[in-house]
């Protein structure tokens, strides 16, 4: 998979936008995330969407097609919260390897229809690989700051099945993102190299962090280049940052990330910050402009959308960085 | 000269190739070429220290984190833990005390350094801790393949790793067998391990010294001969070690001790050791040491003589002692309670204040009794003497941070009694939008403070809207508003015109370094018709200002006011009469005109920008122009003559000393970072009036272009009409003319220390601090200067004196964008940028172009000798105009810009 270093050499990549905002699209119901595997499941489903790769995989791969379509060289597999400690909200540990494995499979048999159609624009799938839901750095409870609800050994194992799902599952490389708390990605990279040994695998690995406010810090606190230093030990693609800020508040720290990592970088920001309905409501046009400045001061080499992003999102910056050589 | 017979001279790090050790905790550390000595905090280290190992059994956590952050207080930027004790389970201890340090950010804000002999307590530290943390240690000491696996999971959990110079045969004791493990070590890690270079530590071990065992006597010298040959042989690696260890006979006395680890790290350092586990207060300024101890601890650690040992043992006797004694005079606590408050009030002293407070408390039925009685009539015996001009504003701010201190004690009591706030009212003060400098309103609001009047401190940068909305969310008596530089001018224009839509009729305050009263009475005053606007000229008229405009006095007091603003602006529109001006053509050819003259332009040796990162910070207190710190505090007159003036000088020499007490620590404990961008350029000027900026001496290359400013007053005869472009050589002379430009800073750190200084209520640190990095930061710009002079520019052979300088009397003028010589504000940017400032020093501009941190110096360089300071006074629309469209900012805006120096409004 050193094809894609390659094309990064020599052009902006575009990964897709946001999953979960097109899957409200389908207005899906309880019935549509049991369908052939949870039937009988006692808790309700609704609302898990990483279950969809194996109920619906009809409309996971259909917006995957709308994103590729849309011009996206890079997608994410709909296995952000594909780990037993996520799945457990929902009692649906043992749903955990089976929603990567799926997951990437299903992303990959899109890409190669693509890939096929047009072997001049590779298509490439990115497992994706999320924060989960509990921190190693910050204590649950105020009152107790030394205490954990989990631990970085617990982490590696959850994470080691969702990235072998993943792998197995014909991924090209791995993405962890929306990385809040610094160490729990510490546990997700070392999980990668404790699998790629095991299966002998050398799949490129992306790392994007998310800045949760103007403090231009991590939610555990660290400063975006405390950040980089601690996950430039594993031999990245890629460092960037995603979700929480709209593009424009992204570019102080892009900058950073651009003149200090050793690897590529990326921005897949929210369609700016939710309005009073919690709805985003940056146009494709108004991101696209943002990103051209990104794109015009050389700060990434790989950009798409996170929250509220949709393939017209998409299509947008994907015209745009045609039009940008490295 | 290098104590390794090989090498000569100090260490030099010669690896640029391979990349800088990163470490980070919430924020990075990076070790440079020019990082000198990272020193890792000791005191968290149960097997070092039998308090820290008490707190962990006790599960004193809260105490063992006070000790961590006194560490990173103190200016440690490594803490090393270690939990290493039979007595205690040193995994778990381990785990939960990294787990509390996680959320503190004050101590989590460095690297860890995971400190045990054990490895399934290393590895469950590093599972801890998202930072990159440093391991100490491996060694080769049970074999190599527990060496392997080890440093394969560090390399894996992303942590850089201290490897002690240790085998299977043992400890290496002698110079042969430090070197010799140390690059076996090296070998494995690098060529099997695949370890980054750079992140590899090596402990050459730090043995005893003067144990009276001859086979002890070489062992400093074998570390620093060891430590020499690590450094030039293996790429990338560091060296550090435990330095009290070299002083373990001498246990007990620490006048000698300190001197050792002085001394030590002095030899070491020298020969390239770049991190080290220290104590810095068991440290002694290496200049300091008394000569003939000095040369007793040297002869040792040097190996120098076969009875050195005996002769600093026989020393040491004479010099037993704990070192710096205080004497306090404790006579005043016989004195009855308002006289003891009174003396703390007076004279500064908070040790006792929390004590007496309580002691009144009691005496009183409510606690707010103990303000309106015992502390008012301290503070009135404070205000009194002020007024009598027998304090000074340096002790009045001290008797302000006692005074907070006891107002704080008592808050909860006084909330809990529900007793209201009888304060004599209420003023917000605040630094305008666009600016960040505050230390004359920090000044004023103490002063106030201290005379009862309650204190809404908005800070810097502070937006019209949100002082309006504060003011009137917190109904306030009367607002203050302060600012430096001269955009700040426009926007109290913009508050005092917000106050009038507002239909508010507060009174306004007008304060700060370039406020005065003509222009608070010609551009403030008018826009502001509902209430008053008054100019207060300093701190100490600040209180009368305030008490007459609370007072029954009130109207008679704005009705004189009034009257003087309409005096002031009647004389000011008779001046402005009498002053002609000369379109700018003709000022163009007013010109200050030089024969140019090849051998008048000096070639510089540098082209383009140099960084200087962490700028030694004791070189220039050398430089530092005492006379406008003394102005800072009201105490006006020159320094050094300040220091025995009649009634000030007593005053002045305890501020001075304070200043330098704190400008020590500042230095040892690298409170504040200096930086500085400086760079030089091919030049000429074109159009009369601006400067072409090249790349290179081919001059087809333009990096930029500065727009000068022209005076325009009509001159007497033979006087020019002058302005900067004039000093550069024309382009059409034909004669390579060069233009420098700096950028330096002395404030990178402030805030931290200033906070720290404010949660304590310690209104006079803080000012001190601020005042003394203005002072560096100035310092800095002047020693930038002269080395430009003599180095980068290199025209000036023979260093001038202290005094000179001061005086500057030098060829050559560094006038910064936005004051006298240009007043255009908007030059700023154009400089930042070719210097890449803000990069290179940190120093950002705000929207009124500030510059972030406020300690800091900007400026251009010209070299030629008949360069010189002039200001450009006021100029006419004209040039407005042709400043406006040759920059492409709009008409308007330009105006706002140099609103102090229009002539037509």
């Amino acid at each position: 998979m050193n094809e894609i270093r390659e094309i990064l050499k020599k052009r902006v990549l575009v990964l897709d936008g946001a999953m979960g905002t097109m899957i409200q699209r389908y207005k899906l119901e309880e019935e549509d995330f049991r369908k052939n595997w949870f039937e009988d499941h006692p808790d309700s489903l609704k609302g898990n969407n990483d279950l969809l790769v194996l109920t619906r995989p009809d409309v996971i791969k259909a917006i995957h097609a709308e994103y590729l379509e849309a011009g996206a060289d890079i997608i994410e597999t709909n296995t952000f919260s594909g780990t037993t400690i996520a799945q457990a909200d929902y009692n649906l540990e043992k749903a955990a390897y089976d929603i990567n494995y799926y997951g990437a499979k299903i992303a990959k048999e899109v890409c190669e229809e693509f890939t096929a159609k047009n072997p001049n624009k590779p298509r490439f799938v990115a497992g994706s690989i999320g924060p989960t839901n509990v921190t190693l750095s910050i204590s649950p409870d105020v009152n107790d700051p030394g205490f954990r609800n989990t631990s970085f050994n617990k982490m590696v194992e959850a994470y080691s099945e969702q990235v072998k799902g993943l792998i197995k599952g014909g991924s090209d490389l791995l993405l962890v993102e929306t990385i809040f708390d610094t160490l729990n990605a510490k546990a997700a990279l070392f999980a990668i190299e404790d699998v790629q040994t095991e299966l002998g695998t050398d799949l490129p690995i992306m790392v994007s962090g998310t800045i949760t406010d103007a403090s231009g810090r991590t939610l555990s606190g660290q400063t975006t280049e405390a950040f980089l230093i601690s996950v430039q030990h594993a031999n990245l693609l890629s460092i960037g940052l995603n979700c929480a800020l709209g593009a424009s508040a992204l570019r102080p720290y892009l900058q950073i990330l651009k003149n200090k990592a050793p690897f590529f970088t990326s921005a897949h920001p929210n369609a700016g910050l939710p309005n009073e309905m919690g709805e985003y409501d940056e146009t494709p046009e108004i991101m696209a402009d943002q990103i051209k400045t990104f794109l015009d001061e050389g700060l990434v080499n790989i950009v798409g959308g996170c929250c509220g992003t949709t393939p017209g999102h998409i299509k947008a910056m994907a015209d745009l960085a045609a039009n940008y050589s490295v | 000269m290098s104590l390794h017979p090989e090498y000569s001279g100090t260490y030099a790090y010669k690896w640029e190739h391979l990349p800088n050790m990163k470490l980070s905790g919430l924020e990075p550390l990076e070790v440079t070429a020019a990082s000198n000595f990272v020193n890792i905090g000791e005191r968290t280290n149960v097997a070092g220290s039998r308090k820290f190992l008490r707190l962990i059994k006790d599960e004193e956590f809260d105490e063992a984190l006070s000790i961590a952050r006194d560490q990173v207080e103190g200016g440690a930027q490594i803490i090393d833990i270690n939990m290493d004790d039979g007595l205690i389970d040193g995994k778990e201890a381990m785990v939960k005390f990294l787990n509390l340090i996680a959320s503190e950010p004050d101590i989590s804000r460095v690297p860890i350094m995971i400190d045990s002999s054990k490895w399934d307590i290393v590895e469950a530290g590093l599972q801890c801790v998202q930072g990159k943390c440093v391991v100490n240690s491996i060694s080769l000491k049970e074999g190599k393949e527990k060496f392997v696996a080890e440093a394969k999971k560090i390399r894996q959990y992303g942590a850089a790793v201290v490897v002690m110079a240790f085998d299977e045969l043992g400890q290496a004791d002698t110079y042969q067998r430090r070197v010799q493990i140390c690059e076996e070590s090296y070998r494995i890690l690098v060529d099997e391990v695949k370890f980054p270079p750079q992140d590899i530590i090596f402990d050459p071990n730090v043995f005893p010294v003067a144990t009276g065992m001859e086979e002890h006597r070489k062992n400093a010298m074998d570390f620093f001969q060891a430590t020499r040959w690590i450094r030039e042989n293996l790429p990338g690696a560091h060296v550090s070690g435990g330095i009290s260890n070299v002083s373990f006979s001498f246990r007990g006395n620490n006048i000698v001790r300190e001197a050792m680890h002085s001394a030590f790290l002095y030899h070491a350092i020298n020969e390239g050791l770049d991190m080290g586990i220290v104590n810095p207060a068991m440290l002694e300024v290496y200049d300091d040491i008394p000569k003939d101890l000095l040369t007793h601890v040297e002869d040792v650690l040097l190996d120098r003589r076969d009875d050195a040992t005996e002769r600093l043992l026989e020393f040491a006797e004479t010099v037993t002692g704990t070192g710096k004694v205080r004497v306090v005079n404790l006579e005043w606590r016989e004195g009855n309670l308002q006289d003891k408050l009174t003396h703390s009030l007076v004279k500064g002293i908070a040790d006792f204040i929390e004590e007496d407070v309580e002691e009144a408390r009691q005496v009183v039925d409510e606690p707010i009794e103990v303000i309106e009685g015992f502390l008012m009539n301290g503070m009135n015996v404070v205000g009194d003497l002020f007024g009598a001009g027998k304090m000074f504003l340096p002790q009045v701010v001290k008797s302000a941070r006692v005074m907070k201190k006891a107002v704080a004690y008592l808050l909860p009591y006084i909330e809990a009694s529900k007793t209201e706030n009888r304060s004599k009212g209420k003023v917000l003060m605040a630094t305008v939008k666009g600016d960040v400098h505050d230390i004359g309103k920090n000044i004023v609001s103490v002063v106030l403070g201290c005379n009862n009047y309650d204190i809404i401190d908005l800070g810097v940068m502070v937006p019209a809207n949100k002082i309006l909305a504060a003011a009137q969310e917190h109904q306030v008596d009367v607002i203050g508003l302060s600012g430096l530089i001269t955009p700040s001018l426009d926007e109290m224009v913009h508050v005092a015109k917000e106050m009038e839509y507002l239909d508010m009729d507060l009174p306004l305050l007008i304060g700060g370094a370039t406020t005065s009263k003509v222009h608070t009475a010609v551009k403030i005053d008018q826009h502001y018709t509902k209430g008053q606007t008054i100019y207060v000229l300093d701190a100490s008229r600040s209180v009368t200002v305030v008490s007459d405009l609370l007072s029954d006095k009130k109207d008679g007091f704005i009705e004189n006011i009034k009257q003087e603003y309409e005096t002031v602006r009647t004389n000011y529109a008779k001046k402005k009469g009498f002053k002609k001006f000369l379109p700018l053509a003709e000022a163009r050819q007013n010109k200050f005109n030089i024969e140019w003259k090849a051998e008048d332009v000096a070639t510089p040796k540098l082209i383009g920008i140099e960084q200087l990162s962490d700028y030694d910070l004791n070189e220039l207190r050398e430089y530092i122009d005492w006379t406008p710190f003394f102005h800072t505090w009201e105490l006006r007159g020159k320094y050094p003559a300040i220091l025995e003036h009649e009634t000030m000088g007593e005053e002045a020499s305890k501020l001075f000393r304070d200043a330098n007490i704190m400008l020590d620590k500042i230095i040892s404990e690298k409170w504040l970072t200096a930086k500085a961008s400086v760079g030089i350029w091919p030049a000429n000027s074109i159009n009369d009036d601006d400067i072409e900026i090249y790349a290179d001496d081919n001059r087809d290359t333009v990096l930029h272009t500065q727009f000068g400013m022209r005076q325009q007053l009509k001159k007497a005869k033979a006087a020019s009409n002058v302005c900067v472009a004039d000093f550069i050589a024309p382009k059409e002379s034909g004669i390579k003319d060069y233009i420098g430009g700096f950028v330096v800073t002395t404030g990178l750190g402030i805030e931290k220390k200033v906070a720290e200084f404010e949660a304590d209520h310690d209104d006079y640190n803080s000012i001190l601090l601020k005042a003394l990095a203005d002072r560096l930061a100035e310092a800095f710009a002047e020693r930038l200067h002269e080395l430009v002079r003599q180095s980068y520019w290199g025209y000036e052979s023979e260093p001038l004196d202290k005094a000179d300088l001061i005086k500057e009397k030098y060829r050559g003028i560094r006038p910064a964008p936005g004051y006298p010589a240009n007043p255009d504000h908007t030059e700023k940017p154009g400089l930042f940028e070719l210097l890449n400032a803000e990069e290179l020093t940190g120093v950002s501009l705000t929207e009124s172009m500030a510059m972030m941190p406020a300690a800091s110096v900007s400026g251009w360089y010209f070299a030629h000798p008949d360069a010189h300071y002039f200001g450009v006074g006021k100029v006419k629309t004209d040039q407005v105009e042709r400043l406006a469209e040759a920059k492409g900012i709009e008409l308007k805006r330009m105006k706002q810009w140099l609103s102090s120096n229009l002539a037509d409004e």
